[in-house]
């Protein structure tokens, strides 16, 4: 059956008709036939313009070749007289249900980067293999690349079935083999169809030859194939491509790439975060407009008051904004000649956000060919890896989950893209690398603030169970040493919550964020001199570790170790009586695990003995470990 | 959003993009239906005012009512229309066959406009479904030092995200209606008013489906005298648009290696 209608090569939508448009790119390993299955198709469906198909007939001649149906799209010179596709080329035509826009991209290992610029534009694929000579390292490559450019749909054409007598079992082979490489990508293929693309056999129309077959033609296997999914449920994704001021207008041009708006919206401007209403829709000839504008639309917006905003701001609706970060990892390839490395200055491109970046780690380095893990120190040309990027600036991204739009990059090198990838995960707690920070050192030396207050820089960090004494002990330690001249500062685990760590939660990696920038706070002050005391339950082993190595050697350790029958009677801020009733789901102590440490200072039970007693066993230990000075000698050291 | 509403905002997020990204850009005005429809969404993308000059490179050689058109829309438009010539055919490459040599003119023109005025970008009414080495552009296409096209090289382009960073002194062209097709122009054209010349509507059974110089462009046989009928002709036409236009017939490459030296 064949389901094509004859048209023009110029197939579009005269009369403004809605019919669906699919982008289909057509990859696959060089020379397994993608230019003949093209050229194939257009045949077929009688989409030649006149004239073509004697000038391709022409051409051959001149060559000495048998008739080359690539030719109709290798256009250039070097195509022909290499026969092969160098760069992607785009061709229309419809069949029953939608106008379909064929892209045609190079096989060539080395021209990977224009098979990734025909494929990024795909709604869906068509990945071809030559029946004689299987499954190829560049058909791995590309149905992992597919996967990476966010391509689901893919139809698997098995060509040149006559060179293998058009057997059913080699066929099932490969149908088998080529199956489980894509699932195992989290593609599922929507159809195997074997073809003979120079002989026309399974393109449009089922031939005696492959009888044994009882599935799609290509032509309806991209019948079936879907146009992308609207973008307008997800949330409002404007990003800021300019903002003119041509009159008395003050208008922010850009294009809705997800989601929609109209006047009257309430909007914030990532990653400021400032709060605006959209005041009207600006649009020429006629404006203002009225009503929703949708994904895909290229707006212009005026806001009720005046803002600070910039191309590269992101503009979402209250409370569905998206997120604000300097530190991201990315699933990417990599496209230029000298590899990615770690500690490489890029500048990475995200919507219409332009940043100076730095690439933190290589967390992993592949080769999609071999799909085998290299050593993670590099990514080298045509290889797929995920990194860990650091901005200079705070950007505004979502999840490439998320949103398919606004989860994307790519990375230019001397002015030219070299990369691009997936946004995977947005990292708001952790550290943009320095690029441009110096460091300004404290005008006092450390021996100029012990000799005034008798003691070195510390963190004295007190672990433990909640209702344990931690905040007890910490406050009579923090009188005791300033009673003694001493320049204590209490550093407590809620009281930073309230204020330098009100953007965290309780998640496993937003409470070791809170633990590292309590760490980072102390050890700031222990390094000018003070005796920063934390006071934090922090349960995690490892997130203490990484305390300890942020102080280095000021770190001392305190388990106040408190049964927690004890803690639980004691429950100072009520804590526990609303765990058990189930109103505080991550509570340490009843639902969450907590983690005694190993090789602390000093451990207290404060379940059998007085607060000051525990205080002096607190500066006994200080005073062994090196932080408190014996009085005499410190003052002789200082005459 | 139909199809239509899809192709003008894809094309004005083109064009704000290289507003953005170019210090110097210029719009390449030729007078035929394309360019018309890209200084049509030039004003939508900027509120009403296309915020860069309109070139026309002149061969000297269009139709009357070419001129007509350029001289009225100019006006109404109020566009910045830099008007420049080009060089006698004895300066252009003589080993090319003669309508694709009198085709290159322009491509000097064009580089002399560019060092008058020292544009970094160009921006072109070119698209895909025209011809075969034209489906193979970049939106925004990196030229030498010359003007040349390096089509070995092109840097990638994904997403729309576009590389603008041409080489020094040398520039880049940017298509914003690469991805239209010949009837998509004619529809929009219909549906937003945009005026025409008159020689694209059939007068005593032809006209004129692309406009280039007089010398070198044909009419086809066509009875279409309304833009629905030109619409309901491309329908069922099997005719490459192209088909006036001599330099594209008279060798294989000849169209190649005019594109590959820096013509539209």
């Amino acid at each position: 059956m064949n389901m094509i209608l004859p048209t023009a090569s110029i197939s579009a939508t005269p009369n403004g008709t809605t019919r669906p448009q699919v982008r289909i790119v057509i990859v696959g390993h060089v020379d397994h036939g993608k230019s003949t299955l093209v050229g194939r198709l257009l045949h077929e469906t009688g989409s030649l313009p006149d004239g073509k198909l004697e000038m391709l007939k022409a051409v051959s001649a001149r060559r000495g070749m048998p008739f080359e149906w690539s030719f109709l799209l290798d256009a250039l010179q070097t195509e022909r007289d290499q026969g092969i596709t160098i760069d992607t080329t785009q061709i229309r035509f419809r069949t029953r249900s939608r106008d379909v826009v064929l892209i045609d991209a190079p096989g060539h290992a080395e021209f990977l980067r224009n098979m990734i610029t025909g494929a990024s534009q795909a709604d869906g694929a068509v990945l071809i293999i030559d029946a004689l000579e299987g499954v190829r390292s560049q058909t791995r490559r590309h149905g992992y690349l597919l996967h990476l450019l966010g391509v689901k749909q893919v139809a698997v054409v098995v060509n040149k079935m006559d060179r293998v007598d058009f057997s059913a079992d080699r066929f099932k082979e490969i149908s088998e083999e080529i199956s489980a490489h894509l699932i195992g990508l989290g593609v599922t293929p929507t159809a195997v169809v074997p073809i003979s693309a120079r002989d026309g056999d399974g393109v449009a129309e089922h031939t005696p030859r492959i009888g044994w077959y009882k599935g799609p033609t290509v032509v309806e296997a991209l019948d079936a194939l879907e146009p992308a999914r609207p973008l307008a449920e997800l949330p409002l994704r404007l990003p800021v491509q300019a903002i003119y001021k041509f009159d008395d207008r003050r208008i922010i041009a850009g294009r809705i790439e997800s989601g929609s708006l109209k006047a009257g919206d309430e909007i914030v401007i990532m990653p400021t975060g400032k709060i605006a209403k959209i005041k009207t829709v600006e649009s020429w000839p006629v404006t203002p407009v009225n009503g929703p504008q949708g994904a895909g639309r290229s707006v212009g917006i005026t806001l009720d008051r005046e803002l600070f905003l910039e191309r590269g701001d992101i503009i979402g609706h209250s409370g569905q904004s998206p997120r604000d970060t300097r530190r991201i990892r990315a699933r990417i390839f990599w496209l230029h000649d000298k590899p990615l490395t770690k500690g490489e200055q890029i500048l990475i491109r995200l919507g219409t956000k332009e940043s100076r970046a730095t690439v933190v780690a290589i967390e992993k380095a592949i080769d999609p060919g071999a799909l085998s893990n290299e050593e993670n120190t590099a990514i080298a040309r045509n290889h797929v890896g995920e990194i860990d990027i650091s901005l200079a600036q705070p950007v505004a991204t979502d999840p490439y989950t998320e949103n398919p739009r606004t989860g994307r990059l790519v990375i230019e090198v001397n002015g030219r893209i070299a990369g691009g990838g997936l946004v995977l995960s947005v990292d708001a707690g952790r550290p943009a690398v320095p690029i441009d920070i110096v460091p300004v050192e404290s005008a006092l030396r450390p021996d100029e603030r012990s000799a005034r207050y008798h003691h070195n820089g510390a963190v004295v960090w007190l672990t433990g169970l909640p209702g344990s004494g931690k905040s007890t002990l910490a406050r009579a330690l923090e009188r005791r040493l300033f009673g003694n001249g001493g320049s204590p500062i209490l550093l407590d685990g809620d009281t930073f919550r309230a204020g330098l760590n009100s953007d965290l939660g309780f998640s496993p990696q937003d409470r070791s964020e809170n633990i590292r920038r309590l760490a980072e706070v102390a050890t700031h002050l222990a390094r000018n001199g003070h005796i920063a005391i934390v006071a934090a339950v922090s349960p995690s082993t490892a997130d203490r570790a990484a305390a300890r190595r942020i102080a280095d050697s000021a770190f001392r350790e305190i388990y106040v170790a408190t049964p927690a029958e004890v803690c639980e009677t004691r429950d100072p801020k009520g804590h526990y009586a609303k765990a058990r009733s189930g109103g505080l789901p991550s509570f340490t102590g009843i639902t969450n695990d907590y983690q005694p440490p190993t090789g602390n200072e000093l451990t207290i039970d404060t379940s059998n003995r007085s607060v000051s007693d525990a205080t002096d066993e607190i500066e006994r230990m200080l005073a062994t470990t090196g932080i408190l000075f014996d009085e005499l000698t410190d003052l002789a050291a200082n005459i | 959003m139909d199809h239509l509403d899809e192709l003008e905002a894809q094309s004005i997020y083109i064009l704000r993009e290289a507003f953005a990204r170019l210090k110097k850009l210029a719009l390449l005005w030729s007078l035929g239906k394309d360019s018309n429809v890209m200084i049509w969404l030039a004003r939508k993308a900027f509120f009403g005012r296309v915020p860069f000059p309109a070139l026309h490179v002149d061969t000297g050689k269009k139709f009357p009512e070419m001129y007509a058109f350029r001289d009225r829309f100019g006006k109404e438009w109020d566009l910045d229309l830099r008007v420049d010539p080009c060089p006698p055919i004895d300066s252009v490459d003589p080993t090319l066959p003669p309508a694709a040599r009198s085709a290159a003119r322009k491509t000097e023109g064009l580089k002399l406009a560019l060092n008058k005025y020292g544009f970094d970008g160009l921006i072109a009414g070119i698209r895909r479904d025209e011809e075969a080495t034209r489906a193979k552009e970049r939106v925004f296409s990196p030229r030498g030092l010359e003007g040349e096209w390096d089509v070995r090289d092109q840097p990638p382009e994904f997403w729309d995200h576009f590389n603008a960073s041409p080489p020094q002194g040398a520039h880049l062209r940017i298509h914003p209606i690469l991805h239209w097709t010949e009837a998509d122009i004619w529809a929009y054209t219909k549906r937003e008013g945009i005026p025409i010349i008159p020689l694209y509507l059939a007068k005593d059974g032809k006209r004129y489906r692309s406009l280039g110089d007089q010398d070198i462009t044909n009419p086809v046989a066509s009875t279409a005298s309304s833009i629905d009928e030109i619409l309901a002709e491309l329908e069922n036409t099997r005719i490459p648009e192209r088909a006036g236009r001599a330099l594209d017939h008279e060798t294989e490459d000849a169209f190649e290696r005019l594109r590959v030296a820096g013509y539209l």
